[in-house]
């Protein structure tokens, strides 16, 4: 009888440990694409979503945010990064749609991040009957610290990998530039004496008749 | 017995919390993939669950056994980190051995008779820290609550440090390929230069011998 009550609570921790609702995606966004993401919203919650293009074309997306009765939370069309905080009007089923509609052909990388609620407390420090201790609220602190010094990393990594695959893009750009110039100029050296010596040739050619 | 009712509540309730994770819509047989750029030795965990459309109620079943979901992990190396099929429900989860891009790709392992039909797809993924299940931890190393605040922000700098390294490695790549291409450009220049002086030249010595043998001259 009381082996079933704790396993309850280890499958309950369990679950609630690995459910948080913030949930980070980096997805590909084909040419003339939309891809769209739902997600249940309570009431009063508040929620905020974060995301950046991180390759593809001018690094710009449509983005749009939609409630559960169609109004228009956020719209903003090519975008390259943003981040918008609301909070949830209805319950209902919240809809975050990035559209490449207007680009026939560039491919894009997109990052999202979607933050639903506030984070969930560690198991047992949210029920605190006693004052917290100047320890326990230095502890907090750290970890609020903490956790913004994660999200700025976020932040840097995508910066760096959007400048990273630009500047890689760019090498090989060079590469197949320089090559294609080098052939272009032969050929064009080529030519221009074939085409002054047909000017002077006794035969009468195609260019001699101008 | 009313700590069983309740704990099973509580289950309840947060199992209702898992299908409210955000989700999206499949065609059956489509791939969908997501990347995880990672620094290595770090967990990632996969939570997903998929519902197949009904189109008698027009919504989607709550389970639908029949509907395997094939999961597909690559490493930055496009080595297969993990390829298997799975159920319409689970969870997932790997540990990176190489920093980099992982490639994450989901499909169905869809029979004929379905196919172009409809699938909501329900996923989570959680990388590092937040993988961590620190009500488990607490249970199994029987910490006190400031003991786990603790070991949580250990393993937040933990986090941190691993990213910071591996943010190191990236950055030598950048560089890598900065100077690649600042060298490419030089080299190219001085190639293109050289090119150029050597056609000009063999250009007037060709047209001189050919006004000279045509008596232009």
């Amino acid at each position: 009888m009381l082996i079933t009550p704790l396993l309850f609570t280890i499958l309950v921790t369990l679950i609630s440990g690995i459910f948080s609702k913030s949930v980070e995606l980096t997805f590909e966004l084909p040419d003339n694409a939309v891809e769209c993401f739902y997600q249940e919203i309570e009431q009063n919650t508040s929620a905020s979503l974060e995301y950046q293009v991180i390759t593809g074309g001018q690094y710009d997306v449509d983005v749009k945010v939609e409630g559960p009765n169609k109004q228009i939370i956020y719209q903003q069309q090519k975008m390259q990064y943003d981040s918008h905080p609301f909070t949830a009007q209805h319950t209902g089923v919240y809809k975050v749609c990035f559209s490449n509609e207007f680009s026939t052909f560039s491919h894009k990388l997109v990052y999202m991040e979607l933050n639903v609620g506030p984070e969930q407390p560690l198991p047992g420090i949210g029920e605190h009957a006693t004052v917290l201790t100047q320890l326990e609220t230095s502890a907090d602190e750290i970890h609020s610290a903490l956790n913004r010094i994660i999200d700025h990393q976020t932040h840097h990594r995508l910066k760096e990998a959007q400048g990273r695959k630009a500047a890689e893009h760019l090498n090989e750009r060079v590469l197949w530039w320089s090559t294609f110039e080098t052939i272009a100029i032969v050929c064009v050296a080529f030519a221009q004496i074939l085409i002054l010596k047909n000017f002077f040739s006794d035969r009468p050619t195609l260019y001699n008749k101008m | 017995m009313n700590l069983l009712s309740f704990s099973s509540l509580i289950t309840l309730v947060l199992i209702l919390d898992f299908s409210s994770a955000l989700y999206f819509h499949i065609a059956e047989g489509e791939r969908k993939c997501f990347i995880e750029e990672i620094p290595d030795d770090t967990t990632v965990i996969v939570n997903y669950k998929v519902e197949l459309f009904d189109p008698r109620s027009g919504g989607f079943m709550p389970s639908s056994p029949g509907i395997g979901m094939h999961v597909e992990v690559r490493d930055p190396n496009d080595r297969v980190v993990l390829s298997r099929v799975y159920s319409s429900e689970g969870m997932i989860s790997f540990t990176s051995t190489t920093p980099g891009e992982h490639v994450l790709c989901m499909y169905s392992n869809s029979t004929s008779w379905f196919s172009g039909s409809q699938l909501r797809v329900h996923l989570d993924i959680q990388v590092g820290e937040h993988a961590v299940d620190y009500a488990n931890v607490a249970q199994k190393d029987k910490l006190s609550e400031l003991q786990l605040r603790i070991r949580q922000l250990l393993d937040q700098v933990h986090q941190i440090t691993k990213e910071q390294s591996y943010q190191r490695h990236r950055e030598e790549r950048f560089r890598q390929t900065s100077e690649s291409t600042n060298s490419r450009v030089l080299w190219w220049s001085l190639l293109q230069t050289g090119v150029l002086v050597c056609i000009g030249y063999w250009q007037m010595r060709h047209l001189k011998s050919f006004f000279e043998a045509k008596k232009l001259v």
